[in-house]
């Protein structure tokens, strides 16, 4: 056992990478499940915009277009999961089950000819001095955009649901359709929106597996991200701040035992493999005490009329 | 009345029986069973491409289907019940999950030539057939061994099965052979497929000081870390991954199954099949050396070359004593080579790797 | 101005009519789709529909009809009790490989030994893992609040850890030359789930879904606690005043959906599958939430559903073979069946109005 061999600022450097696609994903799915909408699609939505962003990036050369297509991409399946539910007022889980088998399906049609293909390379972001600072520079400013986006979509979602008349509305939506009805807001079209805005993180968190974290494009290669993602926004408890600690301490958590295995701790490797999710059914009985948190029409369809 | 004779005296009843059908068309039909997507850019990937030689060998003459991503177990028998029910003369059937699947149809279609890749159990109408795969992790590691400057090897693996202990071993033997200081750091991923473990599995190595990653799962998401970081070496597994070359992949291993079935379908077309067990290597050409990038100074390519045609003429053996077992017990002896039992079930690693293969 | 109403109470014609015109409606789309990837659209729907049953070889896919859907419809019986009482079991895969896992360890301790003992012991084992693993969640849900959505999900990839170990530790072969998975309890005969009628696809497993689905259907329409979780899922405040006891419910829909998802995943493993590979499970856990939404949570429904979903997979597998069409269509043609019949499903409980006849 070597313990020294584990360098930690490139082990936090390492796992504020692997939690990026998470935060995208969990972050869209918050927006949805706050607006009172359960959608169990994020693995579909991840797969789709992991491809849509593959495919651009590679024919157009650039990454950050590909980061668009993602978006896209992610949204309009979402489109799909927002017409079954919203207006045909279909059961929420078996349409977002519907959805992450469709997407794998549909990904795999679409990205036949981009196996064994190189994207282009998202380049770091260019801090100059700031990346020489000792510590700081190596875990903070030595990332690509795509990374502090979602850093910073993190900050806004916050802010939007706690100081805008925007998130006011998300929430009033989320908590009491009914109510929210009645006081004139179009809950089916603020729904739809959210559920768009879902669609396109859990897009770009697709891309981000696909485009920067693997990079490469292979049938199926969220490898269940989405549900991880899903799993998140609950131990989160509806909290974009506890999101962001819940999928640095998920990442972190992967990569712990990533380096415990290197530096040959003889600890047997499947109860390692386990341990992320052991650990988070712990925190989430500790952090289980909190029950304000879930909207209250969570996965309850709306029709005016009811 | 039996299953089997039922099926049997259906088929037989249809005029689809195997022989019967080819006869009437002349054309030989040749069924796939795959575990994975066709597109995965690795092991199943290699079994279409083998595929497709045979399609384009062949031509008019033969016919081949496939069904992919077929799950171990009930599935996989009810796929092969299908194809051969649909007169196919050859079933190919490429996991090793698909081992009892593959017997029990076959019992039922004594007509019907089967071919199971990585598996053990045979019958009159089941070969078996294999790669040496160990015997390009030899070169791997004689290259590694000679690169590496760190003298620290990262390696993933998959599952701690022998095929993957088989390959550790073998790289190391020849790693520490040219370079007596070399050490292995081993990570097992415990996933066939999550090309984002695979990635954080690179990266933990590297940052952990290995500068030679070598990778026993199929994605490019090691070469991808490898060149981010810049001085670290890799090699394309089961496809070339040429377009990582020359830095950071400096060769391969790639599975090349399309003699293999080329010559199969051609023993059906002849009527000269019978059950065999092939585990071929790099002389047969099962086992493919991808090109040596520039990156491998001349001297240490020369070397890796003339290791690859010893291998491939059967002068050397890639596990030839004296070699021990970690625990320090005798393996071979001096100039004894590993008998192919034993390396088939392999579970020890030899002297010399650090840590214990989980359980 | 079409506007949507609710009607007065469920429409029967159309919850029967709704189905058929869901597939009606993927067979025109998914033909178009076939005929994007330069198949025939005829061909490619008759042979996933039409050939399993009524083929050249139905005599053979008829009965693997069983063998795929029996597993889908006791998982999915299990969890259509919760689902009623709002009570989101969505682990059942873990369950399902903790079942299968006991039920093989308990058989291949007493080898090779012959009692027909051995058997029902496995079912007992096979049953408690399923249950003990779907308990985690519920207890934490009773004690703690715990979200039991979360922690069952979690417990699927714990579970899939563990059939790893065991397939490549304490369960594997000892004959198998070192390779990875357990004896093949196909050729234990006192282990063996074999087939009650050669070739009929009838195993023990069978057998217990159609028990499952009978004891549904009593359950929910004549016992107490059928009506206990009906109005908790209806009416959760009136639930409480009439005195059904939250936590016995948790207890028991979380416990029995695990118990039957073990039973599935025993059952699977000692018939079907006869091994535990690492790679053993196959997602019926998941498959079998849609199917117990297809079926409208309803035992009859769920029966229905487990048989349409294991047709597509067997027609798809034939399609795949015969037509050459990849496993993404088949899964794509999949998801389209899903979303039709759900969608088809908003003319059970609404109608469509033409004109404006209130005021909205």
């Amino acid at each position: 056992m070597d313990l020294s061999a584990i360098n930690p600022l490139l082990f936090v450097a390492g796992f504020l990478v692997a939690a990026t696609p998470l935060i995208f994903a969990a972050l869209g799915e918050l927006v949805v499940e706050k607006s009172g909408v359960l959608n169990l699609g994020v693995e579909g939505m991840m797969i789709i915009g992991a491809i849509c962003g593959f495919a651009t990036a590679v024919e157009t050369g650039s990454p950050l277009l590909g980061f668009a297509a993602a978006a896209v991409g992610g949204a309009a399946l979402s489109l799909l999961f927002a017409f079954l539910t919203q207006i045909t007022l279909a059961n929420q889980v078996a349409s977002g089950l519907a959805l992450t088998l469709f997407g794998l399906g549909f990904s795999a049609l679409l990205g036949q000819s981009y196996v064994g293909v190189k994207p282009p390379r998202l380049a770091e972001v260019n801090f100059g001095p700031l990346h020489d600072i000792p510590v700081l520079g190596p875990i903070l400013f030595s990332h690509d955009i795509i990374l502090y986006l979602g850093f910073a979509m993190v900050v806004a979602v916050w802010a939007m649901l706690k100081f805008t008349r925007a998130g006011l509305i998300l929430r009033a939506v989320g908590e009491s359709h009914d109510a929210a009805h009645a006081l004139g807001y179009k809950v089916v079209r603020i729904r739809t929106l959210a559920i768009m805005f879902g669609g396109a993180c859990a897009g770009l968190g697709g891309a981000y597996i696909s485009l920067i974290r693997v990079p490469q494009w292979t049938e199926g290669m969220t490898a269940g991200v989405g549900w991880i993602a899903l799993a998140l926004v609950v131990f989160a408890s509806w909290k974009p701040w506890r999101l962001l600690l819940g999928a640095y301490l998920f990442g972190g958590i992967t990569q712990l035992q990533l380096n415990l295995q290197g530096a040959g701790v003889a600890i047997p490797v499947e109860y390692l493999a386990m341990s992320p999710y052991i650990i988070t059914i712990l925190v989430l009985v500790v952090l289980s005490a909190d029950k304000s948190a879930a909207p209250a029409s969570l996965g309850r369809n709306f029709h005016a009329s009811s | 009345m039996k299953l089997s004779t039922l099926l049997a005296s259906a088929a037989l009843a249809l005029g689809l029986a195997g022989g019967a059908y080819a006869d009437a068309h002349g054309k030989t039909k040749v069924g796939f069973v795959f575990v994975g997507p066709v597109g995965d850019g690795g092991w199943t990937y290699e079994h279409n491409q083998g595929r497709l030689a045979v399609e384009a060998e062949f031509g008019d003459k033969v016919e081949t289907v496939f069904v992919e991503s077929v799950a171990e177990g009930p599935d996989s028998e009810r796929v092969m019940t299908q194809m051969a029910l649909d007169g196919a003369d050859l079933i190919f059937t490429t996991s090793f999950g698909y081992m009892d699947p593959t017997i029990n149809v076959a019992a039922k279609f004594p007509d019907v030539k089967f071919e199971h890749a990585t598996g053990y159990k045979r019958a009159d109408n089941v070969s078996t057939y294999s790669a040496r795969f160990y015997e390009g992790r030899a070169i791997q590691g004689h290259i590694a061994g000679k690169m590496t400057k760190s003298n620290i090897i990262g390696y993933i693996g998959s599952f701690p099965i022998p095929e993957v202990i088989r390959g550790i071993n073998s790289a190391y033997i020849h790693a520490k052979k040219v370079n007596p200081d070399v050490e292995f750091k081993i990570v097992w991923a415990y996933t066939w497929f999550d090309p984002a473990k695979e990635a954080d599995a690179a990266k933990v190595l590297i940052e952990q000081g290995a500068d030679v990653v070598l990778q026993h799962t199929d994605s490019t998401a090691p070469q991808a870390a490898a060149q981010e970081a810049g001085n670290v070496i890799t090699f394309g597994q089961a496809s070339d991954m040429a377009q990582y070359a020359p830095m950071p992949r400096v060769s391969s291993i790639i599975d090349d199954w399309a003699p293999y079935y080329i010559a199969r379908t051609k023993a059906v077309m002849d009527g000269t099949w019978t059950s065999t067990d092939t585990w071929d290597g790099i002389g047969p050409g099962m086992v493919g050396i991808g090109e040596i990038s520039d990156a491998v100074p001349a001297d240490v390519k020369e070397e890796a070359l003339a290791l690859k045609a010893s291998i491939a003429d059967g002068s050397y053996h890639p596990f030839t004593g004296p070699l021990k077992k970690q625990d320090g017990s005798d393996f071979l002896a001096e100039g004894e080579t590993a008998d192919d039992g034993t390396l088939a079930g392999m579970n020890f690693y030899v002297e010399g790797i650090t840590g214990d293969i989980p359980n | 101005m079409i506007r949507l109403e609710k009607r007065p109470q469920a429409s029967q014609a159309f919850s029967w009519a709704a189905p058929l015109l869901a597939v009606i409606a993927t067979m025109f789309f998914g033909g178009l789709l076939f005929a994007v990837l330069g198949k025939d659209p005829i061909t490619s729907i008759m042979t996933i529909f039409w050939e399993p049953l009524f083929g050249d070889f139905a005599f053979y896919y008829r009965p693997q009809l069983l063998i795929k859907g029996a597993p889908l419809v006791l998982i999915a019986i299990g969890l259509s009790l919760g689902f009623k009482a709002g009570i989101w079991n969505i682990g059942a895969e873990g369950q399902y490989i903790m079942g299968a896992i006991f039920g093989a360890a308990t058989g291949l301790a007493f080898y090779p030994t012959e009692s027909f003992l051995i058997f029902p012991l496995m079912v007992l084992s096979g049953a408690l893992g399923g249950l003990l693993w779907a308990m985690i969640p519920a207890i934490l849900k009773v004690k703690f609040g715990t979200n039991e959505i979360l922690v069952s999900l979690m417990l699927v990839y714990v579970a899939e850890q563990f059939l790893a170990s065991m397939a490549l530790g304490l369960l594997k072969n000892p004959e198998g030359f070192g390779f990875p998975g357990s004896r093949n309890l196909q050729q234990y005969a006192s282990a063996h789930n074999a087939e009650l009628i050669a070739g009929s696809g009838m195993h023990w497993g069978v057998v217990a879904a159609l028990i499952a689905v009978i004891f549904a259907y009593v359950l929910l329409a004549r016992h107490q606690l059928g009506f206990a979780i009906r109005v908790t899922g209806e009416a959760p405040r009136a639930a409480k005043f009439s005195g059904v006891n939250p936590t016995r419910l948790v207890l028991f829909c979380m416990g029995m959906s695990g118990l039957l998802a073990g039973l599935a995943g025993m059952f699977e493993v000692a018939g079907p599958a006869g091994q535990i590979t690492i790679d053993f499970n196959v997602g019926y856990g998941f498959t079998a939430i849609i199917v117990a939404f297809l079926g409208r949570l309803h035992p009859i429904g769920i029966l229905l559903a487990g048989c349409l979903m294991a047709l597509t997979y067997i027609g798809g597998d034939i399609a795949q073979s015969q037509l050459g069409l990849p496993a993404a269509a088949i899964q794509v043609f999949q998801g389209m069946l899903l979303f039709y019949l759900l969608a088809f499903d908003l003319f059970t409980n609404y109608r469509l109005r033409v004109g404006r006849t209130e005021v909205a």
